[in-house]
């Protein structure tokens, strides 16, 4: 892919990321979340189980027919 | 004649980080020679035979399974691991990190609706499945960290061309380190906010900067990691050039730090366009690039020292290299992270030593030219890390090559790293400590660094006084460390009249 220039004007919901800090859904290792809540910010754990039995390919393909 | 035992937990699921902790327990159990608690995955199921700890009822797990792997002394102390493993798994998971003590929600869909204003998704599941998870939190309308390996080129920029068009913005894959907004998110230390922006490829290479400025008086605004291939021609350096969007843009933002390994050319000049657009200072640290065409707001920094005290406004006092006598000796670096082994190597072939390296940058030889040179081993690379934990979370996994080193005949000088921070084992000075604390007398000099803060969990102080009291020489930085490992090498005994 060749490199796209950028306009130069901020995405709309990473700015608001930057201007209000980040509220995290975590999804994948636990210890993650647990130090973010450590320091008392705004996470939650996804309990998160390799979908399709865990079959990456079906995983993809069920999550394509959801979407 | 030891005895082999499994257990398959049929559906259960369990993170990595998780099972080598209580694998970690588990081993250190008197008669229990080998531990593996792995998902019966194809790949685990072969790491775990060539461990020798796969029985027959290992075998039948697929990748949806939990495998309980044992080698010990005898039956009755393989029993009794398996049965240790089932409590130390079965102790009640910390339901939900928002305080409350509902359960936690089974998909990424119902944790938004569980926190309102929820704007970022850290993902670190196993690579084949992060670019779907991360494909729905985009849809979520969040904003990604991909911690996660392991994913194709293909799907990176399938999700940063995504992300782009919904104005997301994408870190990783591979993105071990961000702070957004003061916050450490997965490897990260606890820097004193300032007007210093990062946007880095390695998470150490951010880890290392961001200490340095905050340690040195600065601050930092955000630190946005990118992913190891974003400068690459095929990736264009979408994250990258959203970042700088993003920077230029923040009123918290005066000047940026731009960290990565010299990006491919025709992404080069793009991304130094658009630095020139920046109304901010921008310091480019491309480590080991040379001849770049910086644009008037920017400013090179060979390396990560340079770059912090560029930011700290303290030009050209830094990474000039020593005079030096021929070394005695060799010097062996053992490292957890990859960007400081490439700034060691940088800066150790500037001063004419001949480097090879698992990891080489330009100037240095591979590991199968390692004769008669100085090594730097990366022993985070993925080749170290298969099956076992990284060297910022399990120290251990080091030892057997610093072991080595400090009894090999020719070393003069080890050189070492240890990076502190969230995400970081809890005491990775304690454990180096205690490794070299027995060695005998007249071997190898030690030199090491420590990246991190004294608001980080391990107090850097505290770490750094540990160190010293085991006899190893602790730098201010690993730019300092390399240099101070190098004029040690000139001063040092020849190993066979120790």
């Amino acid at each position: 892919m060749p490199p796209e220039p950028s306009d130069g004007l901020p995405p709309v919901g990473a700015t608001r990321l930057l201007a209000d800090g980040p509220k995290v859904i975590n999804v994948g290792l636990d210890s993650f979340a647990t130090e973010l809540a450590s320091q008392d910010r705004a996470v939650v754990h996804v309990d998160w189980v390799p979908p399709a039995g865990g079959d990456p390919r079906i995983a993809r393909l069920l999550a394509k027919l959801s979407t | 004649m030891s005895t082999v035992l499994n257990e398959v937990r049929r559906g259960t699921y369990l993170d990595s980080v998780a099972l080598m902790r209580v694998a970690s327990a588990i081993k250190s159990m008197d008669g229990v020679d080998e531990c593996g608690l792995m998902m019966g995955t194809p790949a685990n199921r072969r790491i775990m035979a060539e461990a020798g700890v796969l029985a027959a009822e290992g075998e039948t797990a697929g990748p949806g399974d939990l495998v309980i792997a044992i080698r010990a002394l005898d039956a009755k102390v393989a029993a009794a691991a398996i049965a240790e493993a089932g409590r130390l798994l079965s102790r009640p998971k910390r339901a939900s990190a928002t305080g409350s003590a509902t359960a936690s929600p089974r998909t990424l869909r119902s944790a938004v609706s569980a926190l309102p204003g929820a704007n970022l998704a850290l993902i670190s599941v196993p690579g084949a499945f992060a670019a779907t998870e991360a494909m729905k939190a985009f849809s979520a309308g969040l904003n990604v960290l991909l911690f996660s390996d392991n994913v194709s080129l293909d799907d990176e920029i399938a999700l940063k061309t995504e992300a782009r068009a919904r104005g997301l913005l994408m870190m990783g894959p591979d993105c071990g380190t961000a702070i957004i907004g003061g916050v450490p998110l997965a490897f990260a230390n606890a820097v004193t906010r300032g007007d210093t922006g990062i946007i880095g490829a390695s998470g150490t290479g951010i880890q290392e900067v961001s200490s340095l400025v905050s340690n040195g008086g600065g601050g930092i605004s955000h630190a946005i990691g990118t992913g190891g291939r974003d400068l690459s021609r095929d990736v264009g350096g979408i994250t990258t050039l959203m970042a700088l969007d993003l920077l230029d843009a923040d009123p918290a933002t005066r000047q940026i730090v731009l960290i990565s390994k010299p990006p491919a050319p025709e992404v080069a000049r793009t991304v130094l366009a658009r630095v020139a657009r920046s109304p901010k200072r921008v310091v480019v640290c491309f480590i080991g690039a040379k001849d770049l065409d910086l644009p008037r707001n920017a400013v090179a920094a060979a390396t990560l020292e340079d770059a912090a005290n560029v930011a700290l406004g303290r030009e050209g006092i830094s990474s000039a290299t020593p005079s030096m006598r021929p070394p005695i000796g060799k010097l062996r670096g053992l490292y957890s992270g990859g960007t400081l082994a490439a700034e060691a190597q940088l800066i150790l072939s500037r001063a004419g030593l001949r480097i090879a390296s698992n990891a080489p940058v330009s100037g240095s030889a591979t590991m199968a030219e390692a004769e008669g040179r100085h090594t730097i081993l990366d022993l985070g690379d993925d080749a170290y890390t298969i099956g076992r934990p990284h060297p910022m979370i399990e120290p251990a996994v080091r030892d057997r090559e610093i072991v080595a080193a400090l009894a090999s005949p020719d070393c003069a000088v080890v050189l070492l790293d240890c990076v502190l921070g969230y995400g970081s084992h809890p005491d990775p000075a304690g454990h180096l400590a205690r490794l070299v604390e027995a060695r005998p007398p007249g071997g190898p000099r030690i030199v090491a660094s420590v990246t991190g803060t004294d608001a980080d969990p391990q107090p850097r102080a505290l770490q750094v006084q540990r160190l010293r009291a085991a006899g190893i020489e602790v730098s201010p930085s690993n730019a300092a460390a390399t240099r101070h490992a190098l004029e040690l090498l000139s001063q040092a005994t020849p190993p066979n009249r120790r």
